[in-house]
Formats: C-alpha cells, sequence, structure tokens
C-alpha cells in the first residue's frame, strides 16, 4: 500500500490527508513536533484571553485520526533522504515515504535586531510560543509593560491580547499608519483610531533599533530607531510577519527559495515530493496574488488540490476569486476581489470610501475607471454574504449594478441597522450618478427562478 | 501546557479579577438573598412587603450594578475575556457551591415546600410569608411556594436580561430577542396569570375558576395542559374558559407549526419560552459548558425523543381515563380519542416515512419505527383488552411518573440546579418535548438554517464553543455547509462570536436549505465538484 507521509499536521496537511483519506486506501502519516493533534492555529490568541480553552482549538475529537486511519507521529524531521525516501525524525525511527507532503507552514520573522533572542523576547505563531506567552506575561505584575514590534495581523491580535489581562502595550508601526501596505488610507486610519481607543499606545512611524537585557539576562528595554527613545518592557512581540519554515531542508536537494519552490501542481523539483500551505513558493505568483500565501484559506484549498493529485487526478492548483477576513479588536474586516493601498495600486483603479460618521463602520470599493468593472470591496464593521460577491466578480459587474444591489450583498446578523442607503447616496454625490438602491431580494440571493 | 501555574493568587488576576464596584454589588446581591435566607429559617419580619422589596432590589440592583461595571468602560463587542479562568464560569469551586445550592433550592421547592414555611391549612410562615404580601397586591390570595418560585424567575430574568442587554449591547438581535424574553416572562407567566386569578368566580366567567395558565406555555412543555382538573376548569369558565382551551389545542397543532415553519424553532425556544428565557439570561455565564461530543448527541437525540412518546402516552392516557364510553353524552369518547390519536400519529409517521426519510439517519429511522409500532400496539390494546385501563399502567401512575421525573427532577433539579455544570440549556436539549417536536420541524419543514458564509471560516471554534445546545458548528462551518440541526434553538450567540462575519441565522426558501455552494470555499468549479462527489 502507497505510504503517504505529511510533515505538519496545520490546516495544509491535514485537508490534505482528508482527503486523501475521502478518496483512497493509502496508508497516511502525519508528522508534528508541534501538537499531537491538529488544533486552529488562528484561535490560539482567543486561549490566553480566556475564550476557549486549548481543546476547544481542536476541530475532531481525539478518535477521528484512529477512526479515518490517519497515523500521527509526534517528532521533528531532522532530515529528508530523498534517495532513499526516507526521513528522519528526532526520537523515534526513520520512516519510509512513497510520497512526501511537506507542510510545515511558517515561523515568525527575525531581522537581526540586537537582543532579538533574549527571555522575554518572542513571536507569535505556534502553540509553544502560546505556552511561552503564559510564562512571559501571565499578568501586569510579572510583565508590566509590552512592547510589539510590527503592524501587522499578529501585532493587533497580540495587542487585544495582552489587553485583556491589563498589560500596558506599545505597539511600534514601521508605517505611517497602520497596516497601510494593504488597506487604504481611509481605513487604515479607522483602525490607528480603534487601537488608541482601547488604550494601547501605537506609535507610527516607528522602529526597532535594539532589544536591551538586564542582569538577569531578561528582556529589560527597548531602543526606537527613529527616535532613540528607550522603553522599559518586560516582554518584546514580534510580529514583523512569518516566512516558511524550511531549514530542515537545506542541503535535501529540493529546490528552495523563501520558500518550497513548486510548479502550479504543487510539485518540487523531485518526484513524490510536494509542497502546500504557507511553506511552498510558487514559481510565479497567481494573478494577483504572492508567489507565497501564509493565508489559512490558501493552505485548505492547496490541501484540497493536492489530494486529487495524489489520488491519480493530477490537478493544478486553481485558487478562485481571492477573499480573506481577520478581526482588528471589536471590528470585523472582510475583503473579496482585489482593493489595493494607495502605494500599490495602479492609476486606473478607482476608490469609493464611505465612512459611517459614529461609528467605526466603512467600506471601500475598488473599480476601473474606465469599464467601471468591480476589481474588489474591503469592508469593516459590515459583513458581505461571500457567494454574492464572488459571483459579481465572475459576472465582471459594474460598480452602479453593485451599489444597486448592496443590500442583496449584506450578511449581517437580522435586524442589525443596514448602511447601504447612505452609502449609496454618498456614490451618487461623489460620482455624479443617481442609482436608486434595490430592495433585498431572496430570490436573487438564494439564485430561484 | 503544564510547566506553568496560571493562578497562583487567590485573589485573581485581570480578566478574572473584580473591582471595587464589583465586589461591593455582590455584596449587595448576597445581603438581599441573605433576607431570604433568614426568612427560611422562620425570622419574623415585621414589615413584610418592606424586606421583601429590600431584598428583591436589593439582588436585582447588585446583578444590575455588577455587569454595569463590568461592561461600561468596555467598547461594544465580544465580552468573553477570561471566561475560562473564572471559577464560576468554568466548573471551578464556586460552580460547584452555586449547583450544589440551586439543586437544593429546587428539592426543597419541588418536595419539600413546608420547609420554605408553606402551611396548607393556616398562615404561612417563614420565605412564603415573606411573599404574602405581593401575592395578594396580585391575585388576593396568600404566596404558594409557585408564587415565591415565579417571583424569583421573573426577577433573575429582568436583571440577568439587563446584563445581556449591556453585554450585547452592539449586537441588535440579541437585544431584541432578549428583550421579548423578559417581556414574555413578566407579562405571560407572571402579570397575567395572577391577574386571571382575581377573575375567578366573577360572572364573566360564568362563576367558575380558571386554572393557573401561562398562555405562552404550550403542550406538551406544559404537560399538565389537558389533566381532567383542568379541562373542568376550563368548561366550567364560559366562553372565556372555552376559549383558551381552544388556544391550548391550537397552539400546538396549528400556530406553532406555522410560526415554526416560517422562523424556525427560536420563535419559542428562544424569544418566548421561559425556560429559554432564564438559561439565555441567568445562564448565559453557563453556556460554554455543554457537551459537544458525538456521543452527547447521540444520547441527546435518544433521550429527547424518549421524552415525547412518554409525554405522549401519558397525556393519551390521562385523557383516555376522564372520558366516557357514551357517544350520546358526548361526542368524544375513549374509542373516538384513541383512533383520532391513531390516526393522527401514523399520518405524521407517513409523512415523514415517505417523503423526508432520506434526512433522517438510521438511528433515527429504527427509533422512529420502533416507536411508532409501540405506540401503536398500545392503543391497539385498548380495543382488544376491553375496559380500565390503556397502556398497562394506570393513567395515574404514568402521570405521577411522568410529573416526577420528567417535570421536577429534570426539569428543574438536574436542568437548572445544573447549569453551572452542564450548562444552560441540558433540560432543552435532552428533555423539553416541546423542542423535540419543534426541532422535529425545523429539521424537516422550516425555512430556518444558519448560513455558512462561503469559505472564510477559520475553524477557531468560537462558534461551537458558546453553543449551548452542543451543536459542533465549527464542523459545518468549516466544510462550508448550513447548519441545519433539530436542536438549534436560534439564540444567534455563534453568529455573534464569529470573528470572521461565516454565520448568518435567516430564513429563506427550503431549496437547497443544507446544501451549499461550495465553490465558495475558494477553488475552481471543476475541483470542488470532485470534493463534494461521496
Amino acid at each position: 500500500m502507497e505510504h503517504i507521509v505529511i510533515i505538519g499536521n496545520g490546516i495544509a496537511g491535514v485537508t490534505a490527508a482528508r482527503h486523501i483519506r475521502k478518496l483512497s486506501d493509502k496508508k497516511i502519516s502525519i508528522i508534528s513536533a508541534e501538537s499531537k493533534y491538529f488544533f486552529s492555529r488562528t484561535a490560539l490568541m482567543y486561549v490566553y484571553m480566556g475564550h476557549m480553552k486549548f481543546e476547544h482549538t481542536q476541530p475532531y475529537e481525539n478518535h477521528f485520526w484512529k477512526k479515518n486511519r490517519i497515523e500521527l507521529v509526534e517528532g521533528y524531521v531532522t532530515k529528508v533522504d530523498t534517495e532513499e525516501k526516507s526521513i528522519q525524525i528526532d526520537g523515534v525511527s526513520d520512516l519510509n515515504y512513497d510520497k512526501l507532503i511537506i507542510a510545515t507552514g511558517s515561523k515568525p520573522n527575525k531581522f537581526g535586531w540586537p537582543g532579538q533572542d533574549l527571555n522575554g523576547v518572542q513571536g507569535l505563531y505556534s502553540k509553544q510560543d502560546l505556552e511561552l506567552l503564559e510564562e512571559n506575561a501571565p499578568n501586569n505584575k510579572v510583565c508590566k509593560r509590552a512592547v510589539i514590534v510590527g503592524g501587522g495581523l499578529i501585532g493587533i491580535e497580540l495587542a487585544e491580547m495582552l489587553r485583556t489581562r491589563n498589560i500596558p502595550v506599545t505597539f511600534l508601526v514601521r508605517e505611517t499608519s497602520f497596516w497601510n501596505g494593504v488597506l487604504p488610507k481611509g481605513e487604515s486610519e479607522m483602525i490607528n483610531e480603534h487601537i488608541r481607543e482601547h488604550h494601547i499606545d501605537l506609535r507610527l512611524g516607528a522602529s526597532l533599533k535594539e532589544i536591551k537585557p538586564g542582569k538577569d539576562g531578561k528582556v529589560k528595554s527597548i531602543v526606537v530607531e527613529e527616535t532613540g527613545e528607550e522603553i522599559d518592557c518586560d516582554l518584546v512581540g514580534l510580529t514583523a510577519g512569518v516566512s516558511p519554515n524550511i531549514d530542515f531542508l537545506k542541503n535535501s536537494g529540493i529546490s528552495l527559495g523563501r520558500g518550497v519552490k513548486v510548479n502550479r501542481f504543487l510539485e518540487t523539483n523531485i518526484e513524490d515530493i510536494f509542497a502546500i500551505g504557507d511553506c511552498a513558493e510558487q514559481h510565479e505568483a497567481i494573478g494577483n496574488r504572492r508567489p507565497i500565501e501564509a493565508v489559512w484559506y490558501t493552505g485548505r484549498m492547496m490541501g484540497e488540490t493536492l489530494a486529487q493529485t495524489i489520488c491519480g487526478n493530477r490537478m493544478e492548483y486553481n485558487p478562485g476569486h481571492w477573499f480573506n477576513s481577520a478581526k482588528f479588536l471589536d471590528i470585523e474586516y472582510q475583503t473579496y476581489g482585489w482593493v489595493f493601498s494607495e502605494r500599490r495600486k495602479e492609476d486606473t483603479e478607482t476608490h469609493f470610501h464611505w465612512r459611517h460618521p459614529k461609528e467605526k463602520i466603512c467600506i471601500t470599493i475598488a473599480f476601473d475607471k474606465e469599464s467601471e468593472e468591480v476589481l474588489g470591496i474591503n469592508t469593516f464593521g459590515i459583513r458581505l454574504r461571500h457567494g454574492m460577491f464572488d459571483r459579481w466578480l465572475s459576472e465582471k459587474r459594474t460598480i452602479d449594478f453593485v451599489m444597486e444591489h448592496l443590500t442583496d450583498a449584506n450578511f449581517d446578523p437580522e435586524f442589525y441597522k443596514g448602511f447601504e442607503s447612505q452609502i449609496v447616496s454618498k456614490y451618487n454625490s461623489d460620482f455624479g450618478k443617481s442609482i436608486k438602491l434595490k430592495k433585498k431580494n431572496l430570490k436573487r440571493i438564494f439564485q430561484i427562478a | 501546557m503544564s510547566t506553568y501555574d496560571k493562578s497562583m493568587a487567590l485573589t485573581g488576576e485581570p480578566p478574572k479579577s473584580l473591582s471595587i464596584g464589583q465586589k461591593i454589588a455582590t455584596l449587595l446581591g448576597l445581603s438581599g438573598l441573605g433576607i431570604l435566607l433568614l426568612a427560611i429559617f422562620n425570622v419574623n419580619f415585621p414589615n413584610k412587603s418592606f424586606w421583601l422589596t429590600l431584598s428583591l432590589s436589593a439582588m436585582a440592583i447588585g446583578i444590575i450594578w455588577f455587569s454595569w461595571d463590568a461592561y461600561t468602560n468596555k467598547l461594544p463587542g465580544i465580552k468573553n475575556d477570561g471566561v475560562w479562568f473564572k471559577s464560576i464560569s468554568s466548573r471551578g469551586l464556586w460552580a460547584w457551591v452555586a449547583g450544589l445550592s440551586l439543586t437544593g433550592f429546587y428539592i426543597v421547592l419541588y418536595f419539600y415546600p413546608e420547609y420554605l414555611g408553606l402551611v396548607s391549612d393556616g398562615n404561612n410562615k417563614g420565605l412564603i410569608a415573606l411573599f404574602d404580601p405581593l401575592s395578594k397586591l396580585l391575585n388576593g390570595n396568600p404566596a404558594s411556594q409557585w408564587f415565591v418560585y415565579g417571583t424569583l424567575y421573573t426577577v433573575a430574568i429582568i436583571a440577568f436580561g439587563i446584563k445581556f442587554l449591556w453585554k450585547y449591547r452592539h449586537n441588535r438581535y440579541e437585544r431584541l430577542r432578549t428583550l421579548s424574553v423578559m417581556f414574555f416572562q413578566t407579562g405571560f407567566a407572571f402579570i397575567i396569570p395572577e391577574l386571571m386569578a382575581r377573575l375567578n368566580g366573577h360572572k364573566i366567567l360564568d362563576g367558575g375558576s380558571l386554572p393557573y395558565y401561562d398562555l405562552k406555555n404550550i403542550w406538551p412543555l406544559n404537560y399538565y395542559n389537558f389533566e381532567g382538573y383542568r379541562i373542568k376548569m376550563f368548561l366550567s369558565s364560559g366562553e372565556i374558559g372555552f376559549g383558551l382551551l381552544i388556544f391550548g389545542i391550537l397552539s400546538i397543532f396549528v400556530i406553532t407549526p406555522i410560526l415554526t415553519y416560517k422562523y424556525g424553532k427560536r420563535w419559542y425556544c428562544s424569544w418566548v419560552c421561559g425556560c429559554g428565557g432564564l438559561a439565555e439570561t441567568a445562564g448565559d455565564s453557563f453556556r460554554q459548558l455543554s457537551d459537544k461530543s458525538t456521543f452527547a448527541w447521540k444520547v441527546e437525540r435518544w433521550v429527547v425523543h424518549s421524552v415525547v412518546v412518554f409525554v405522549t402516552l401519558m397525556t393519551t392516557a390521562v385523557i383516555y381515563s376522564y372520558l366516557g364510553n357514551d357517544t350520546s353524552k358526548y361526542w368524544l369518547t375513549k374509542s373516538t380519542f384513541l383512533i383520532g390519536v391513531a390516526i393522527l400519529l401514523t399520518l405524521v409517521f407517513g409523512w415523514v416515512m415517505i417523503f423526508k426519510r432520506e434526512q433522517l439517519q438510521k438511528d433515527a429511522q429504527y427509533g422512529a419505527i420502533g416507536y411508532f409500532v409501540i405506540i401503536i400496539a398500545l392503543i391497539g390494546f385498548h380495543f382488544f383488552s376491553g375496559e380500565g385501563q390503556v397502556f398497562l399502567f394506570k393513567s395515574e401512575t404514568l402521570r405521577k411518573s411522568y410529573s416526577f421525573l420528567i417535570g421536577s427532577i429534570f426539569s428543574g433539579v438536574i436542568g437548572t440546579g445544573f447549569y453551572p455544570i452542564f450548562g444552560s440549556r441540558v433540560w432543552c436539549r435532552f428533555g423539553c418535548p416541546m423542542a423535540a417536536i419543534l426541532g422535529f420541524q425545523q429539521k424537516l419543514f422550516s425555512r430556518f438554517r444558519i448560513t455558512t458564509n462561503g469559505g472564510q471560516c477559520i475553524s477557531c471554534g468560537n462558534c461551537s464553543t458558546y453553543c449551548e445546545m452542543g451543536i459542533d458548528v465549527r464542523a459545518y462551518a468549516q466544510k462550508g455547509e448550513n447548519i441545519v440541526r433539530a436542536s438549534c434553538v436560534g439564540c444567534g450567540i455563534c453568529s455573534a462570536v464569529c470573528p470572521r462575519g461565516v454565520l448568518k441565522l435567516e430564513n429563506g426558501p427550503l431549496e437547497g436549505r443544507i446544501d451549499s455552494n461550495q465553490v465558495l470555499l475558494g477553488n475552481d468549479v471543476d475541483l470542488m465538484t470532485l470534493v463534494n462527489k461521496k
């Protein structure tokens, strides 16, 4: 029986395993040094905040793996021997594979800052990082202040986590406004306000120069590059992005760039070895996507695709319209299609932006200046129906059409106040149009005749 | 996670520590409770109205002040910080203390009301006497243990309801729903029946007396609604009494199916029902304790449907027992009644087996067939065995055992007493026959579903954790599948706690209600067709 070995039990590896099991009777082994059972990495923050216990982050009950004949191996892979088709695992005997899937995910970036390996300096990615955080910052007596370096999604989550324990947080963001490499100005500024509303000491245009140790070899303070200011702290959270976790593959003969190089079939340069999820790097980016996509959904999609290939139906990774979501403290964010920040957008991309006069709610729609075709949408504090927007993007709808039918795409809970009429009237006045908003229509939403 | 200890300090740290204000509020609330305890131990308060008002207000204000202090300085949003660190909400010491005290209270209430001061022939004493003035004000009579219970129940729903309104101040669905249960408890369960009691003996009731009737408490939750003494009282109370009896029958056979078809069982379970009302307000801190295992789900399905069978048998036997045999006296006789029941059950059973069989799991089909055969056989038994009894047992035995096992022990002692241990909806999930009937319809014939938003789920597990009915919501959401479950009471919390906007409770067409459009999981169409091939 063919033996499929998967290194890494994150969403990519586990999805691949589940779908291979659905399609075949192959022997499947998943190796992980992080945890025996699959858990949702994105939920680690809720464990620290006390919303959930760690076991709640595990999507499948423990008996699931045995029932589906998926072997779980606990250990750290130290070497892949592509000639012998075997892998060495720390503390466990070697394992032979017929096909190998590398799904080892990411590790937090460290940019060679002085003091970056001191006690009290950490990233937030793995289960072990969470355990370390409980040691470094159990409360505001042990951790009198924390400094977070890097203004991305993990940084703001770490800030939210620490604030639940009343730990004062200084948040260093290199950019002039939070996440403005991704978000357009209006949205980014609204999030700045919201971060400050949560009593987080947000420092924009501030980067880390060095981390200074105290007598005990623990972090004592950090120095800000731009101002030279020294800030005392007991924890430094390094959240300046992640990069593929592939150090163990050096000298294995597998072609590496920043990640494991793969083609559209998720195949590496060596036969029978594949890479999926955060650690995979496409030779060429697909559409507007990045060559390395460290996103939950793409990991899942790659796992689904690769399972087909492994089970005899060779298939390209062909993701549909881009979508993503996040939550900035209390503000939910969703995006469908592409809305680029001022820094990255092309001249033909026009933005329509509306923001609620009082509440932290806003929306940005990107469309092509000439054809008026909608390119993408960002919403903050408004939920959108994925199916509706996906369909509109496929049908290449114009901004006028989307405005007219905006209510159909709303996915907020029932009885929520809709802001569609304000949005449309702002659109009309911004662009000199006279669009009339249509009422919500179940037949259109559910596509029934 | 073993090398460190999370909570060495006894006082606790944020987010589980209490502010000064919350400590005083707790003290205030406990002092209100203290007055009731003193009354139980027969401390004779001189001015009962004063001390009762003091006690009830101290408890209510304590709760409201505590919640205000908890949420006032926070921005609107999800307020679950520290839920699993706090002793009371994570099965810690305080949870057991609270659970055992509540359980003790229920045992005394149901089985030893004399310890609360109930005196059947004479003046009440103790706790019940303390409530006499309020009872006389409302219905003109001295209090009973049920009056005491009803008052405390209503105060709890109002005070904890206000807490809930603040906690979810950003969520209009939650606010409206909570205002609704607060209204139905206060008006329909508490004030209206008490005032109705004043009409007893009045000429608009033809001098008759109405039974205590909470109009929204529908059979079979209200399992005693069609007992002989109540039917007599309804029928002796003129047109109003007759109208109420008809309303009771229409409630379950006409009104309920229509509303459940349109909105799902939530219209009742989390907007109207008193049991649900308490669970959603006072029980809100315990919703995360429900068991999400597939094993618990299996137990749930067998137990709750067995209760439905039990209540059907019991009610049939009770009605049977007071009907006559002579068609010339009254059209409804023992035989016509039993034939009617058999026809109704056969219609329901036949409809499900012919049109909806593919929606039932194998064990559910076996269960349905088994129970159907048993009931029909027992009904048939009447026609072969001659007179006296139906279903092998005396109707009185059935009634008493149901009332003891289900009505008291299950719904009260376990269902509410063990909130802090098993979670807030144990009764609704495992025991309530009303919920089971509504759920049966919700699963098979209703426009309600929880829509999963395409591929946005990140499997974080907040939805499953905070589902009070123990539904593993995430299991559906991460597959991009809609959630259509018999047990879902539509509280909307899964949707509220979802950090990615994945879940929406909504009513829509029956077509395509369960299967979702899995293309949205993100891949191209061809792949998803393959993935979905079973």
